[in-house]
């Protein structure tokens, strides 16, 4: 009875997890291509997708490797965009906390936005799902997300060695961010951020070794919770 | 890009383990505490941080043209913004954003 309870919760996050594939996909297909057409060949571009997980990540290092930037900055800028990662982890941990050490390990691998989103959406719904069905969903929903992910980046590699450079592909990086950072321009915190990071980066664009992304988005981070204790202050 | 391989496994492998640490944090080490409130606040910008102080110098000095502004990736960047911003969709941004290029650049070219 139990095991039957914990596999249709496996089932059940597998089929929350499946629209999601929809968005993975492109950006899988998206990075194999771009990180072929930047020069990698096909281990270095699956060694991206399968150690690291994280698209926006993988992107930011791409760009700043084919701008030759120095090593520190370029691992400092790609693990600051996964420093979101961190509330996942602790947002997760009282559901998830008390799973064995080797299940939490494996849980942390496959952390990613999509199965953090499903997870906890889930989790804050039903609380009182016993440990061993969390889990089971919270397998369930990368299940079919991660596959399509490592797929989709071998297919866009691949596809990537017969695209000829005229194709202006330098600027799928910044298109892939513009359209990413859009939709999370969703308050005026938000929006302080990213022209805080604008304005920066472009000021301090002589700075050599990309240091001045560093400091702009320091200033950012520092603007948008800023921005926000304002509003809270004037809203109470 | 002018990395050796050596050089590229270590930013991958880096990343990798970097990002894990990340994930694992609260999961596998710290447990079951709250994150300071002045730290979430923090923690909630980084992506509108990061991402456009990396892409705005691209945007505005595009190596493709030598580092010469171009009016086609101008247009290219502002309709990827816009469609994102209007339709809150990703997807649909990166598609509006590419078809501008394209249609710019054979336009303009």
């Amino acid at each position: 009875m139990a095991s039957s309870t914990t596999k249709s919760a496996f089932w059940l996050g597998a089929r929350h997890g499946l629209p999601f594939i929809f968005v993975v996909s492109p950006f899988g297909l998206l990075f194999g291509v771009v990180g072929t057409e930047a020069g990698l060949n096909i281990a270095e571009v699956m060694g991206f997708s399968v150690l690291v997980i994280a698209g926006a990540s993988q992107f930011a290092a791409l760009q700043l490797m084919t701008e030759n930037a120095p090593t520190v900055i370029i691992l400092a800028t790609a693990l600051a965009v996964n420093l979101r990662m961190a509330m996942y982890s602790a947002s997760l941990t009282p559901h998830l906390g008390a799973a064995p050490l080797w299940q939490r390990a494996l849980m942390a691998y496959f952390l990613v936005d999509q199965s953090y989103a499903v997870g906890v959406a889930r989790f804050e719904t039903h609380p009182g799902m016993p440990l061993a069905q969390k889990t089971a969903y919270f397998f369930g929903t990368i299940t079919l997300i991660c596959p399509f992910w490592y797929t989709m980046t071998l297919i866009g590699a691949l596809a990537g060695q017969q695209i000829p450079p005229e194709y202006a592909l330098d600027f799928a990086v910044p298109i892939t961010f513009l359209a990413l950072i859009a939709p999370a321009l969703r308050t005026l915190a938000h929006v302080a951020a990213a022209a805080v990071s604008v304005a920066v980066s472009l000021a301090l664009a002589f700075v050599p070794y990309n240091g001045g992304l560093i400091v702009a988005a320091l200033a950012a981070m520092m603007a948008g919770a800023q921005v926000e204790l304002w509003m809270r202050g004037r809203q109470a | 890009m002018n990395m050796s391989s050596a050089q590229i496994w270590t930013i991958i492998v880096g990343l990798g383990i970097g990002t894990f640490l990340i994930r694992f944090s609260f999961l596998g080490l710290i447990g079951d505490r709250k994150l300071p409130e002045w730290v979430l606040r923090h923690l909630r910008y980084t992506p509108v941080a990061v991402l456009p102080a990396l892409i705005a110098p691209l945007v505005v000095w595009p190596a493709a043209t030598g580092g010469q502004p171009d009016l086609a990736r101008m247009l290219a960047a502002a309709a990827a913004l816009g469609v994102g911003i209007l339709t809150r969709n990703v997807l649909l941004a990166i598609i509006g954003g590419a078809a501008t290029l394209y249609l710019a650049l054979y336009l303009l070219g």
